[in-house]
């Protein structure tokens, strides 16, 4: 933080105790002490946590393959025929072979995002850290395969065929720009909405603590709490699905 | 006190905040004027309505960041 609460402003503003952004603190799990790269912080518990819950829907759910399913299993069968209809929609037939990498990544953001609305949780989506690797390897990912599968030819996707040819060079720094500019929005829009709405809740519950407004703070935290449930969703399908649309542009950058 | 104009900085990005948010109206209600005049052809094309929503919020997610940049970076 640039600027530090003291005690003293806090008695002030009515018992705000904590600081919203507090929550975020990358902490080691196990006791005190320094964060060095080996050190189980709480966000690679939530992590951690998050494929497990990931892997106990999807495998153990799917374990019985019984004709009318359980509960589990046909939110697992849910989940798979979301993406896969996505994947196809978007990216077409050869987009399939791609599948297990964009459910990969929608699962674990979405199961993430759930993990971390529980009370006193951490939510690694939140961390710029976490969002940043996984559009990077996204961007990346997309780059090399779009060189791969069409050589040079994945150059055209900056060369606007349809447009007047002397707007072609103008128009080829600005897809240049918007190109390289992808990673930053894919990861800041996720990060930022979830810290955003994480950061609010908090708030709110430092107004719970001054009496005439509490029970107006505890309707607005109950509130909050149910459009989040909404963003920790959307987020994961936005994410998901601009890694479908970048997807499509390397497999087909003509137009 | 230090750090007094950077804050005022980080208050006036966070209007590009709101602009977005007009911009996400504007998608999502032309979207939804157009799904109420023809319900059948809305289903499938709720994934552009997100497409659109993401594009229009990244300029106000760039807003978002010059703010945090100044409140914890300047």
């Amino acid at each position: 933080m640039a600027t530090v609460v003291t005690d003293g402003a806090v008695e002030e503003k009515g018992g705000l105790e904590f600081h919203p952004m507090d929550q975020f603190e990358v902490l080691p799990f196990f006791g005190d002490g320094g964060v060095a790269w080996y050190t189980i912080t709480n966000a690679a518990v939530w992590m951690a946590l998050a494929v497990v819950a990931v892997f106990a829907l999807l495998v153990l759910g799917t374990s019985k393959r019984s004709i009318v399913p359980t509960r589990m299993q046909s939110v697992a069968e849910l989940a798979y025929g979301f993406i896969h209809k996505m994947v196809e929609d978007i990216c077409g037939k050869e987009g399939l072979k791609y599948f297990p990498y964009i459910m990969t990544l929608f699962m674990f953001i979405v199961t993430a995002n759930f993990l971390g609305l529980i009370p006193a949780s951490f939510t690694p989506t939140s961390h710029f850290a976490v969002t940043v690797v996984l559009a990077l390897a996204v961007f990346l990912t997309v780059t090399i395969l779009g060189f791969v599968k069409n050589g040079t030819a994945f150059l055209g996707l900056f060369w606007v065929a349809s447009a007047p040819l002397a707007l072609r060079p103008i128009l080829a720094i600005i897809e240049l720009i918007s190109y390289f500019v992808r990673p930053v929005s894919h990861s800041i829009r996720l990060a930022g909405n979830v810290m955003a709405g994480h950061a609010v809740i908090k708030v709110f519950a430092g107004f719970a603590a001054i009496a005439v407004i509490s029970p107006l703070s505890v309707v607005a935290i109950t509130a909050i709490y149910g459009l989040e449930i909404l963003v920790s969703f959307i987020q994961a399908y936005v994410f998901t699905i601009l890694t479908c649309v970048y997807l499509k542009d390397a497999l087909h950058p003509s137009h | 006190m230090e750090g007094d104009l950077a804050h005022i900085g980080a208050g006036l990005a966070a209007i590009g905040s709101g602009v977005a948010a007009i911009g996400v109206g504007q998608v999502a209600g032309n979207f939804l004027s157009g799904a109420l005049r023809n319900p059948s052809a809305a289903t499938g094309q709720t994934a552009t309505l997100f497409i659109g929503i993401a594009f229009a919020e990244a300029l106000g997610i760039f807003a978002f960041l010059v703010a945090l940049l100044l409140m914890f970076a300047v």
